[in-house]
């Protein structure tokens, strides 16, 4: 689903990302680890098509990156720490604006569907400015999900929520990736990004130090399988 | 092995995005958004009425005088009110990562250039359906002509098609408040001079045909500078 060779990335003389490989299966929960800095979320902007690779190769829902674009957009949704919600406008006319950005048809009906999802179909008329930040964050996963679709990308979702949000949100995420999509999650919650994803790749100093699925990391805790992978 | 749908494939909707549903979906996102905020209107529109009141005091003129400064100072305050939108439009949908959002969209990222230009220019005609007839009663001068208010209304188009593009370009940087007017300015000076003289020379009661030359100007701007927009936006908004 999503497959990349030898990846680099550089803003000027900064190189972020030095040769990544990496590819994703349909249906696996990756999620992307790694200290402040590594390169995360130059790495998501990238799968997002918002920023263009130095070099190498990228490919997401089997269209290249950045030729086609707008077919991986259409197969893409994006979650981020700022929700990309207009505090001015409801959750329902928000929504209603990303179903028309998205050319989606029975926006109404997919809308109420996506508002029950996130367990905000009660709020639907009210102004997103009044939200809370958990609110809002689910809301913004509502945004992400509108056109369904097959790749999900989650750049430290976590950010900024208290406990109970933070709970509410695991469960969307989990039924999210029930549908059998496609997530890649950065994250510096290791105990969530271990409660969640079925596997775990370590990025550090642009490039993926390790990679472990779920099942290897039987006998190993997700902290120490963090730490020996930023130690080699 | 392809033949049989997975289910994510089932899953996905029929996402069929059209560049004129976008744009018209982006003008209608930021009229609503205003009609509740008036964050945006309500600034340009103080800011107009500051430069005109502090124009009313500066310049006190005879009447035959007031009219050679008319079109001087409407422009003046179109202008600079327009810069303001411009710079808050823009930097809205930057601060709250909404940019993002457009851009991930599967549509042609003119829609969205489109979308914020036409918003831009209907906020800078509201603060400018406000600013006439002030002006018109301060300076005791007749604005309510329909060659003028044409003037007006083409003169807006080339500001915001310029300014729209310029503002996606200045948002990206720290200094977007004080680059925009330093980009922005030099890029306008054709069409606020051609819309000057067409506006000066029509207030004057002079021929049509003898302002054809700068009108001709500010039509070519028009066209000019949309198409220009048209075709690097993309590489504008990129990263």
């Amino acid at each position: 689903m999503i497959l990349v060779k030898k990846l680099v990335k550089r803003f000027g003389l900064k190189v972020i990302l030095r040769g990544l490989d990496f590819s994703v299966e349909q249906g696996e929960f990756v999620a992307l680890l790694g200290p402040n800095g590594a390169g995360k979320t130059t790495f998501l902007r990238i799968l997002a098509s918002l920023s263009r690779p130095s070099l190498g190769q990228v490919q997401v829902a089997g269209h290249p990156l950045p030729n086609e674009a707008a077919q991986v957009r259409a197969k893409l949704g994006v979650v981020s720490h700022m929700p990309l919600l207009y505090p001015d406008l409801t959750a329902e006319e928000n929504l209603q604006f990303y179903a028309s950005m998205y050319g989606i048809a029975n926006a109404q009906s997919r809308i109420t569907e996506v508002l029950n999802m996130v367990g905000l179909e009660n709020r639907r008329k009210d102004l997103v400015r009044t939200f809370s930040r958990g609110m809002q964050q689910r809301l913004a996963i509502g945004r992400a999900v509108i056109h369904n679709p097959e790749v999900m990308l989650f750049d430290e979702p976590y950010t900024g929520l208290d406990q109970d949000a933070s709970e509410m949100l695991d469960e969307v995420l989990r039924s999210v990736a029930a549908e059998g999509r496609t997530v890649v999650m950065t994250s510096h919650d290791l105990a969530r990004a271990e409660d969640l994803a079925t596997r775990f790749d370590i990025l550090s100093r642009g490039v993926i130090a390790s990679s472990a699925k779920r099942e290897d990391l039987r006998d190993t805790n997700l902290l120490a399988y963090y730490k020996q992978a930023l130690v080699d | 092995m392809k033949n049989e749908k997975t289910n994510v494939e089932r899953l996905t909707l029929n996402v069929q995005p059209s560049t004129l549903k976008a744009t018209f979906a982006i003008v209608r996102k930021d009229l609503a958004a205003e009609l509740r905020s008036f964050e945006l209107v309500s600034a340009m529109l103080v800011f107009s009425l500051l430069v005109i009141i502090i124009f009313n005091f500066a310049l006190e003129l005879d009447v035959k005088v007031r009219q050679s400064v008319t079109a001087g100072v409407l422009w003046t305050t179109f202008a600079f009110a327009g810069t303001l939108g411009l710079n808050r439009s823009m930097a809205t949908e930057k601060d709250r990562g909404c940019l993002d959002g457009l851009l991930l969209a599967p549509v042609d990222r003119s829609a969205i250039y489109f979308g914020k230009a036409i918003s831009n220019l209907v906020f800078m005609l509201i603060v400018e359906a406000f600013v006439l007839p002030i002006y018109s009663m301060l300076y005791n001068v007749n604005l309510f002509r329909l060659d003028l208010l044409g003037v007006i209304l083409l003169g807006s188009i080339g500001y915001t098609a310029v300014g729209t593009l310029l503002s996606a370009m200045s948002v990206q940087t720290r200094t977007r408040e004080v680059l925009l007017p330093i980009l922005l300015f030099p890029v306008a000076i054709p069409v606020l001079l051609a819309a000057v003289k067409v506006s000066g020379g029509l207030l004057a009661g002079a021929e049509f045909s003898e302002v054809l030359t700068p009108f001709n100007i500010l039509l070519v701007y028009d066209v000019v500078f949309i198409a220009v927009a048209f075709m690097v936006f993309d590489y504008v908004v990129e990263e």
